[in-house]
């Protein structure tokens, strides 16, 4: 290789003009792959714009009234949006609530407690528990979950907690609940496995001092790596929240698509994006398809706000950790395709 | 990686540790802490196993011969399948691909070899914003864009399928062709081979099975998706259709509108199309999985 070997024939070329295929090569390749990248920006771009340029006969007629107007009745043509955004916000903060510890419980087994071996598969369990079309987990929450709500979890809630207005009222198989647990199932693993990698990331010289100095495991992780995920821990919340607010099949085929707040978890609701699914077929006037783009435009700019904080976060937290420890796989990308 | 080894020998026996005062409590507490942890993970996977174990039991009594080679029976009658669904979803999510796997790997291209890093990290985040999108949003959008004043029809599906396939196609890209190490695209320089010729003949072949992951993962999602064509691919025929202006049925679609109505044989076929379609979307992720496992080994070969 070195030195000695007279120079290859080939080489000469290099001297001469370039082909007309290398001339028009290197300027053709950059500027195909810079007109994909910008048609894809101006389909962004154009795809808000649609959204509220549909949603505009709408947004003329209510005003901002309509955000908060609790009313949808295509007979006398009022609409509003008021009960839908209450259900999406109910149901997607309290799935939050209860998806969010336990997928940090979930990222902690993985990474600090299952035996090696273990540690694989149940990962790549997890992770399908992501990849489940939500139709699929809507068909089971009508047939399976649904009765069982109906006939045995919710009269014990209601037996135990009724004193409280959220567990108070008739058992219903549609409603909150369902939905919740629903939306629930669906952001454990997305949570799970951003959770995950960041924990991965925690330097081990950290986690064994930690041990060293003579604190249980769970002190260890107390002190060591929740704070030092934390930030990586909001991100991934917020991404599991950006799922759970969209997400429009499960929840309209288990929620019970009823216009009004209820203070029950019991009651039949509906949220933003579930109306305008459940509302494909049956829109009667272009009035009621402009507020379905309103309700849209309202569902997105929710949708773009915590995603962009998610991401701003996540970015920041792997930056830091990119520094300090091994960079994420392509796992952080693959949960992330699937939120 | 790992602190298995590293785990605390037991307190009980070390001799600075064995007096430490509420140690008992210190114990315990460790010990439910790891518990309610290893049941979380216990949960997670329960739930996964009662999902797929409802829809095997409950979706392989409805599956038959008929189920894929006949087209639903009409109103009141029993029997059919749901042919037109599995056709419909077949072309739905090929167009969609064709659409979207060429143009999210140029982009993944651009972002990581030839724009600035300001501009490559800006794409990327309007790219991540993209995949956030609600997919009920999506639908809302390429109904105004192509099926107001027209009609719906398959072409408006998949295009809304590609939008979404689209930020996933590009990031992996992205994240796979950064994987290559910068001393193959040195060398390729250094030899004198020009920056197009390095791109297409050394980057893009050593991050190849990186990109066929991504773009099977794309289409697992979407595959999968029924919210994108409610507005845009929803009212078809039940006749098996293979021209794109008309509406294609879906086996997403399909569930859907089936798990509405209230008799047991349409619950029955909604099982059997579920089966049918996690079975696919299964398939793909374990196919994705192995491929870039295979990717990982080569590109750790080369380093």
């Amino acid at each position: 290789m070195l030195g000695r070997e007279p120079a290859p024939r080939r080489a000469l070329t290099l001297r001469g003009r370039a082909g007309v295929a290398d001339r028009l090569g290197d300027p053709g390749l950059r500027l195909l792959t810079w007109l994909a990248s910008g048609a894809s920006m101006v389909l962004i771009a154009l795809l808000v714009y649609k959204v509220f340029d549909q949603a505009g006969e709408s947004i003329s007629h209510f005003g901002l009234g309509f955000v908060t107007a609790n009313v949808w009745n295509p007979v006398t043509r009022r609409f509003g949006a008021g009960s839908f955004i209450y259900g999406t916000a109910v149901s997607s903060l309290i799935a939050l609530l209860i998806a969010g510890p336990m997928a940090i419980a979930i990222a902690l087994f993985l990474t600090e407690l299952a035996p090696l071996r273990v540690r694989r598969p149940v990962a790549t369990l997890v992770e399908l528990l992501a990849a489940i079309p939500s139709v699929v987990l809507g068909l089971w929450g009508i047939i399976v979950m649904a009765p069982f709500l109906n006939n045995t979890l919710e009269p014990a809630l209601r037996s135990l907690l009724g004193w409280m207005p959220l567990f108070a009222g008739s058992a219903s198989p549609f409603g909150l609940l369902p939905a919740i647990l629903i939306l629930t199932i669906m952001t454990v693993p997305i949570v799970a496995a951003v959770t995950r990698e960041v924990f991965q990331t925690v330097p081990t010289e950290l986690k064994e001092s930690a041990l060293a100095l003579g604190s249980t495991r769970w002190e260890m992780v107390r002190m060591v790596i929740l704070p030092y995920a934390k930030s990586g821990i909001v991100g991934a919340s917020i991404l599991g929240l950006g799922r759970a607010l969209g997400e429009a099949i499960a929840v309209t085929q288990v929620i019970g698509d009823e216009t009004g707040i209820h203070a029950s978890l019991f009651a039949p609701a509906d949220t933003l994006a579930s109306r305008v699914a459940s509302t494909y077929q049956g829109a009667t006037s272009t009035l009621e398809i402009s507020s379905l783009a309103y309700l849209s435009a309202i569902l997105l700019v929710f949708a773009l706000i915590a995603n962009a904080i998610a991401r701003l976060i996540v970015r920041r937290s792997t930056l830091r950790m990119r520094a300090a420890g091994p960079r994420p796989g392509l796992a952080v990308t693959v949960a992330e395709a699937q939120a | 990686m790992s602190t298995a080894g590293a785990a605390p020998p037991p307190p009980g026996a070390h001799p600075l540790l064995a007096g430490s005062p509420g140690l008992r409590r210190r114990k315990l507490v460790n010990r439910t802490m790891e518990s309610t942890a290893t049941l979380a993970a216990l949960i997670a996977v329960a739930v996964l196993a009662i999902v797929i174990a409802s829809v095997l039991i409950k979706g392989v009594s409805a599956i038959n011969l008929d189920f894929f080679i006949k087209s639903p029976a009409p109103f009141g009658q029993s029997g059919g399948g749901i042919a037109n669904s599995i056709v419909g979803t077949a072309l739905l999510v090929a167009m969609a691909s064709v659409l979207a796997v060429p143009v999210g790997i140029l982009v993944g291209i651009h972002t990581s070899e030839f724009a600035r890093p300001s501009v490559a990290s800006s794409i990327r985040f309007a790219l991540d914003i993209l995949n956030g999108v609600p997919t009920i949003v999506t639908g809302i959008f390429v109904f105004g864009l192509l099926v107001v004043g027209h009609v719906q029809s398959g072409y408006a599906g998949a295009f809304a399928l590609a939008i979404i396939m689209l930020p996933i196609v590009a990031r992996s890209a992205h994240e796979v062709l950064s994987l290559v190490p910068s001393s193959l695209r040195e060398a390729s320089l250094a030899l004198g081979v020009r920056r197009w010729r390095t791109v297409l003949t050394i980057v893009v072949p050593t991050a190849a099975s990186g990109l066929v992951t991504g773009a099977l993962l794309a289409v697992a999602r979407v595959a999968g998706e029924t919210a994108p064509l409610l507005f845009t691919s929803s009212i078809a025929s039940n006749l098996v259709s293979t021209n794109p202006s008309q509406a294609f049925a879906s086996i997403p679609v399909s569930i859907f509108t089936l798990s509405e109505e209230a008799s047991p044989a349409a619950h029955a076929q909604a099982w059997a199309a579920a089966l049918l379609l996690i079975f696919l979307v299964v398939l793909l992720n374990v196919l994705a999985r192995s491929v870039f496992g295979r990717s990982q080994a080569r590109i750790g070969r080369t380093r």
